[in-house]
């Protein structure tokens, strides 16, 4: 019998197949119920979000290929598909409230979020350059509709069209990249493009490395290819925002890290200096930029392209224990981010959301708890012991140390020293300036993720075995 | 003159350049940008078809159809954001969408 026309195993696609049916009811629910207020449709999202999580964690350990090769899960999948699958729920959860109260909560942004979860869980998955390009693309068609969310709003829909139209280009790039692999490789399969593509490879197919990999860095907004940050994540509405910062991040640093270790191991030593070069790219560019910034979510722009930047430290190893750090730095991120703009959505008096850092003034006298929170996230993304972000940047600094690329890691540490001023600058704002008018009551979702978020960030450092472990196992199943 | 591959390769590098240009250079509407994200996809089919005659391998068509499908519902979307964005701002030059800047 001709083993293409076998049925494949469909089992590891069972959270992929969970969330695209839901998705589905979800659409025929939301058109037969039309627009009425409530958050019916958030709690379905949410619910599925959750039941998905549940299978992704009874998923098997091992590597193991179905779709006819297309699709993989291994360890690593698992784990970067559990913290997709928060990070999603979190961006559901942060915009509850700020939906209901801006006039634009639809029925299609809980849809749309769960559509893009679908693709970005086919990305960590990809085994093959078309099922790459597929889930990249249905996440990234879904957040452009995302971004420009609140279409009256003439910034939101600006920043759906920048990120639209610099999105294209950046698929366009990695396809351009991809036919090129598979022109000069033979094959789309990772596994096949990585016995091939080894030791002194051809000019085509370095080129195409080169725009496969330009692709992967327009996704996680690493520099030269960040432009389109700053802009989407000011114009769109916070909550997406909060998502952007967040979930994207998470597949596009588990789909870099799947490209890179997967289908180009053997040729490690070309690829090394490309993620080397936009790694300290991103670092500089992600310290210098932001010191000047007022608003508040276009410095987290900059600073989530400082991050990435600080992640593919881990990267650019292209070690196990690299790989190890990229998977606790974006686990810490993830909660420091969430946390970072669960404070920044509490910042409204009545109708208007206030986002420059000078409305933080004085905050300590008038919400301390908020302050409190806000600093510790603050100095954990400077990289502060005892807290989280001190143990994620000290993960991927160590694994390059390990891997010598010392000049990487001491460039690493000086552009966190002056990505630091920034985030101290918060804190100064926040406990030094004269207090301001208070804010409204922050809603209950935004204050449980925000309490999540710091339990995480102060605690972490007391055990932060379990993570470790978790992620130590996910990166040793990808070598 | 026999047309082989690399005949091909450098007509899609050339028109891939083109739609590249075609984005950064283009000072006059938004709908040129689009025809140019059009064009860049299309460059990568040529590359995919070519490579996939020579190979003698058919999963370089099969992944041009799934560009040629993705491409439309690209479009779609793209068409979609640009109307509300000319519903709130009433051009879609380029540079008027300039809203945020620094």
């Amino acid at each position: 019998m001709n083993p293409a026309l076998t049925i494949p195993a469909f089992g590891p696609v069972l959270p992929e197949i969970i969330l695209a049916a839901g998705a589905l009811i979800m659409v025929l629910f939301g058109a037969i119920r039309g627009e009425r207020p409530g958050y019916a449709m958030n709690i379905i999202a949410l619910a599925l979000l959750a039941v998905t999580f549940v299978a992704v964690l009874m998923l098997p350990s091992e590597r193991i290929e179905t779709m006819g090769g297309s699709f993989v899960i291994d360890g690593f999948a698992k784990f970067m598909k559990a913290l997709t699958l928060i990070a999603s729920a979190g961006g559901v959860i942060l915009s509850l409230d700020y939906m209901r109260r801006e006039g634009i909560s639809r029925f299609e942004y809980p849809i749309l979020i769960v559509l893009s979860t679908i693709g970005m869980m086919m990305v960590i998955s990809a085994n093959d350059l078309i099922a790459l390009y597929i889930g990249l693309e249905l996440l990234s068609l879904s957040s452009y509709v995302i971004a420009a969310f609140d279409r009256d709003n003439v910034r939101s829909t600006e920043a759906g069209l920048k990120y639209f139209v610099l999105g294209s280009l950046s698929s366009g790039m990695l396809l351009y990249g991809s036919s090129l692999v598979y022109g000069f490789s033979g094959s789309i399969s990772f596994p096949v493009i990585a016995t091939i593509l080894q030791g002194d490879v051809g000019i085509g197919a370095i080129v195409g490395l080169v725009f496969v990999a330009a692709g992967i860095a327009f996704k996680i907004s690493a520099v030269p290819f960040h432009m389109w940050t700053p802009d989407v994540y000011e114009g769109s509405p916070t909550p997406v925002t909060a998502f952007f910062a967040a979930a994207p991040k998470m597949a596009g640093m588990a789909m870099a890290t799947r490209v890179f270790i997967d289908a180009f191991p053997g040729i490690l030593i070309q690829w090394q200096q490309i993620i080397v070069f936009i790694s300290i790219a991103s670092m500089a560019l992600g310290s210098f930029a932001a010191i000047g910034q007022r608003n508040i979510k276009r410095l987290m722009a900059y600073s989530s392209i400082g991050n990435v930047g600080y992640a593919l430290i881990g990267l650019a190893t292209g070690t196990a224990a690299g790989v190890q750090g990229v998977i606790v730095y974006m686990a810490i991120y993830l909660a420091m981010t969430l946390g970072t703009f669960a404070v920044i959505l509490g910042l409204r008096r009545g109708n208007v959301m206030y986002e420059t850092v000078d409305d933080l003034s004085g905050m300590a006298r008038t919400h301390p708890v908020l302050a409190f929170c806000l600093a510790m996230m603050m100095f954990s993304l400077a990289g502060i012991p005892p807290l989280a972000g001190f143990f994620a940047k000290f993960a991927v600094f160590n694994a390059a140390i390990e891997a010598d690329l010392v000049a990487l890691a001491i460039i690493g540490v000086v552009t966190s020293v002056i990505g630091a001023y920034y985030y101290l600058r918060i804190v100064k704002v926040m406990y030094f300036d004269d207090p301001a008018e208070r804010y409204d009551a922050m809603p209950a979702g935004v204050k449980f993720v925000l309490a999540l978020c710091s339990i995480f960030v102060v605690l972490f450092g007391i055990v932060p075995a379990p993570l470790v472990a978790a992620a130590r196992t996910a990166a040793i199943s990808l070598f | 003159m026999v047309i082989g591959l690399g005949h091909y390769l450098t007509v899609a590098a050339v028109l891939f350049t083109l739609g590249v240009f075609g984005i950064f250079i283009n000072r006059k509407n938004v709908i040129v940008i689009l025809m140019s994200i059009e064009l860049i996809l299309l460059a990568v089919n040529i590359n995919m078809v070519a490579f996939s005659t020579h190979l003698n391998d058919i999963v370089g068509q099969v992944f041009a159809m799934l560009i040629l499908t993705v491409a439309a519902a690209e479009a779609a979307i793209g068409l979609a954001i640009l109307v509300v964005f000319f519903r709130n701002r009433g051009s879609i030059a380029v540079e008027d969408v300039n809203m945020m800047r620094g």
